[in-house]
């Protein structure tokens, strides 16, 4: 049976990849997407704390799955209008590259 | 879950989540995130969280990466793959990625382990007194199974009934915005 601490460490070890992943890459879609890996990561340590933080009747601890519930619910919401914002750039700039996207810069 | 599962799980995950900062291609990295979900939901299920398993397939792999790939495949992005790899970059993120590790590893050496409790059929059948005992969760309950998806409904239209109305009004506002978003600008 793999313990909470395997469950914190598989979970740590996809936070950390995604968090790389957004220094590393300069195409702003793969940024998005291993900004989904580490919303997912945070997830894998709810479900484990809810299930092996029981409640007293034995049960999974399902206030954990409900949060898991709305984060799922609005990082669908973050993808559709961060993709959004990502074709309205690449209308106005012709380039995903972040490189390339400098106006902000002194 | 027995735990070569879990390791079979873990690793295609995290084989996953690292091909999908490795492949140049951006549709090879949405197949890696694809494949890094589909890992995790077995993880999911291994955990008895039946229902947000399936959603993670659902939601995750089948809604938000298909829009993914829409996307890439919009925006018709071919000259990326040639993009130079920069070395800064890259050695901050392994740095980053080493530092988060280290960090971790000392976090989980100092806090108590915890196994999983048991789910058998005789702590379930315990379990049911604390409902209706006509209601389908008590049934089930009765029966050694775990409605997982019967006490999320009933976890998600009692206790949180005002957070589910208001992320129904969070999604109509999301679309609201995409659709103002995409439209194109008369000027």
């Amino acid at each position: 049976m793999a313990s909470l601490h395997d469950y914190l460490l598989v979970s740590g070890l996809l936070f950390a990849i995604g968090l790389a992943g957004v220094v590393v890459r300069r195409n702003i879609i793969i940024v998005f997407m291993c900004l989904e890996l580490m919303l997912s990561a945070a997830n894998l340590s709810l479900v484990a704390f809810s299930r092996f933080n029981p409640t007293p009747n034995g049960l999974p601890d399902y206030q954990g799955q409900m949060l898991v519930f709305f984060v799922i619910t609005v990082a669908a919401a973050e993808v559709a209008v961060g993709l959004a914002i990502i074709v309205a750039l690449y209308r106005a700039r012709q380039t995903i590259h972040t490189d390339e996207l400098t106006s902000l810069k002194g | 879950m027995p735990s070569y599962l879990f390791w079979l799980f873990s690793t295609i995950m995290l084989i996953g989540g690292g091909a999908v900062i490795a492949f140049r291609n951006p549709v090879s990295s949405a197949m890696a995130v694809v494949t890094c979900f589909v890992g995790l939901a077995g993880l999911f299920i291994g955990l008895s969280a039946f229902f947000v398993g399936v959603i993670q397939i659902l939601v995750y792999t089948g809604a938000v990466m298909v829009l993914f790939l829409f996307i890439i495949m919009l925006l018709d992005l071919k000259d990326e793959e040639k993009a130079a790899k920069p070395l800064l970059p890259i050695a901050s993120g392994i740095a980053l990625f080493l530092v988060f590790t280290v960090q971790l590893i000392g976090v989980l050496s100092r806090t108590p382990d915890k196994t999983a409790p048991p789910l058998d059929p005789a702590t379930l059948a315990s379990a049911a007194a604390g409902f209706a005992p006509t209601s389908k969760i008590a049934t089930t309950l009765g029966q050694g199974k775990l409605p997982d998806v019967h006490l999320i409904g009933h976890t998600l239209f009692t206790d949180y009934n005002m957070p589910l109305q208001v992320l129904g009004v969070l999604l109509l506002v999301a679309t609201v915005g995409v659709v103002v978003l995409s439209k194109r600008q008369a000027d």
